[in-house]
């Protein structure tokens, strides 16, 4: 129960739900980046919601599998074959052994998601398997896939054949519509609740962070996204000391440029906050690759909270349904 | 009134803070309400991590929303915690973990510039780190990497102007008023003035963190020849 690495890719991680509880000694929580899209791609291999699959940024791997298993493709759309011939995303996708599973380059979009039946039976870290890159924690030392990595997978029964392909085709008869879960959009806008420090902002700067766009510069990654933009200040300097951080905090340095922070930002940070990226927004922002534009647009914390929850009654029944659909 | 206040930070994520500085009555504050809310063991809560002067709380923003835990906290921290419930909460035996540290050389390549800044000798530098007791403020940067409190004023040195690309693990360093540990090979632009051989952060130990927030810190001098005994034992 293998899948061995032929070609990595550009930045291809395992990743899992993330490792919540050790912010006190300094480890963040790391995990998929875009979460419903995990998620999904395990509903659709009849896994567990936080089972572990490969996060893959821009340019996909090519994957040996040395076993029959079912993978499921979730996220930004990025070209799928399996033995050459095109694959369908958002659906599970029977493979057969010694097959070569290739993910190209995407068309838009950052981050894709590769499920396998039964996830990657990594040694969990600290309770997960996420990888954290920055903290070189994680599965494979933190690091990500190279070539020749050979990584085990989990087993699980596989599903009746007939519930999802017919004629010894590969391809199953159904897939989602990923347009709410990816949705094709440039500008972005994300909602932003008020950061700590917004107030704190000029009052043209307050109006050119919801006015503006913004550019996501080449040198963001999993820590953050850096934006570029108009420049943005505060009508005096804010002297703070190191304070918590979690990821979709809107950071303000005094380069007047703002970082968003992903999965893999630092626990704890010394710039001021100027917003908060809202929790049903962080796909979203997971979803912007160098060079995309994104605005935002102010939402209060009970708006936000309303959308999260709706998104979540969204999800829970679509895998739900997925389940069903699996076991017919 | 009560001698803190709760800011939202997000969904899932509230602040508490007991000050805005760098000083010691208020990190054990901070400490403080750190075990006062382990021991209430609010549900939904998923992390409690202290900094200087504030608590971050973050918890399952579908099972509970701020309100709910901002008021548990509240609760948990009582209408009572004021300046001075920091000895009242202390734990009975306080950690005090002993680190040996090998002073100078190719350890703290950078102690004879510390001391060129204060004005004393190597060995007054040494003399002065070895003897102060510090606390773990926090922990961040990298995992287990403690910030300490406790730093003699004398010993204080701004960063240095360009940052190492790589520090080694266990390098013990000064930044401004505070001193740390390097927990593994990282970037750093502090001044190392010593190393020592203890494993800081493991994550498949249990702890994982040699050093937990609040920990009390003394540095013990040792020579070369024990360094490398200590360090072949997998100290």
């Amino acid at each position: 129960m293998t899948v061995e690495v032929v070609k990595p890719g550009l930045l291809t991680t395992l990743q899992d739900a993330g490792r919540p509880g050790f912010a006190q000694l300094g480890i963040g929580c790391a995990g998929a980046f875009d979460a419903p899209a995990l998620r999904i791609a395990n509903a659709l291999c009849g896994n567990p919601r936080n089972a572990c699959a490969l996060e893959i940024a821009l340019l996909g791997p090519t994957l040996r599998s040395h076993t029959a298993t079912w993978i499921a493709v979730t996220g930004a759309p990025i070209p799928f074959r399996i033995n050459g011939a095109d694959q369908p995303m958002w659906a599970p996708v029977f493979v057969t052994p010694g097959s070569t599973v290739e993910l190209g380059a995407m068309r838009s979009g950052c981050r894709s998601y590769l499920a396998v039946r039964g996830g990657f039976d990594v040694t969990p870290v600290l309770g997960s398997r996420s990888t954290d890159v920055n903290a070189q924690l994680g599965p494979l030392a933190g690091r990500p896939l190279r070539a020749g990595d050979v990584v085990e997978m989990g087993s699980g029964s596989f599903f009746s054949r007939n519930s999802s392909t017919r004629n010894s085709e590969n391809i199953s008869h159904w897939r989602l519509d990923p347009r709410p879960w990816f949705p094709e959009e440039a500008p972005a806008t994300l909602r932003l609740l008020p950061g700590s420090h917004f107030d704190k902002l000029t009052e043209i700067s307050r109006k050119l962070l919801f006015s503006e766009t913004f550019a996501v510069q080449a040198d963001s990654n999993r820590v953050g996204l850096r934006l570029s933009g108009p420049a943005l200040e505060f009508g005096e300097p804010i002297e703070m000391v190191s304070e918590g951080c979690v990821p979709g905090i809107l950071q303000l340095p005094p380069s007047g440029q703002p970082i968003a922070f992903g999965p893999e930002c630092p626990v704890s940070g010394g710039y001021p906050r100027i917003g908060q990226v809202t929790a049903v927004d962080m796909p979203r922002l997971a979803q912007r690759r160098p060079g995309d534009a994104l605005r935002f647009t102010p939402c209060t914390f009970d708006d936000a909270l309303r959308a999260l929850r709706e998104r979540e009654r969204v999800l829970t029944r679509l895998e739900t349904g997925i389940a069903a659909r699996l076991t017919a | 009134m009560a001698d803190y206040a709760v800011e939202i930070l997000a969904e899932d994520a509230l602040l508490v803070r007991f000050g805005d500085g760098i000083d010691i009555a208020t990190n054990a504050r901070v400490h403080a309400g750190a075990r006062m809310l382990r021991d209430a063991d609010l549900p939904c809560i998923t992390d409690i991590a202290p900094a200087y002067a504030t608590l971050l709380v973050r918890f399952d923003p579908l099972a509970g929303n701020s309100d709910l835990v901002r008021e548990a906290i509240i609760k948990a921290l009582g209408s009572g915690f004021r300046r001075g419930d920091e000895q009242k909460t202390r734990k009975p035996s306080s950690p005090h973990v002993e680190i040996p540290v090998c002073y100078g050389s190719e350890y703290g390549p950078d102690l004879d510039a510390v001391a060129g800044h204060a004005g004393l000798s190597r060995d007054e530098v040494v003399a002065r780190h070895a003897a102060a007791e510090y606390t773990v403020a926090m922990l961040g940067f990298a995992p287990g990497f403690p910030y300490l409190l406790g730093l003699d004023p004398a010993l204080q040195a701004p960063r240095r102007a360009t940052p190492r690309t790589r520090v080694p693990a266990g390098s013990v360093a000064i930044g401004g008023a505070q001193t740390g540990i390097y927990p593994r090979e990282l970037p750093g632009g502090w001044h190392l003035i010593g190393r020592t051989p203890r494993v800081l952060f493991d994550p498949a130990r249990e702890p994982p963190c040699l050093l937990a927030p609040g920990d009390r810190v003394r540095f013990r001098t040792i020579e070369a020849d024990e360094f490398a005994r200590l360090a072949e034992r997998g100290a």
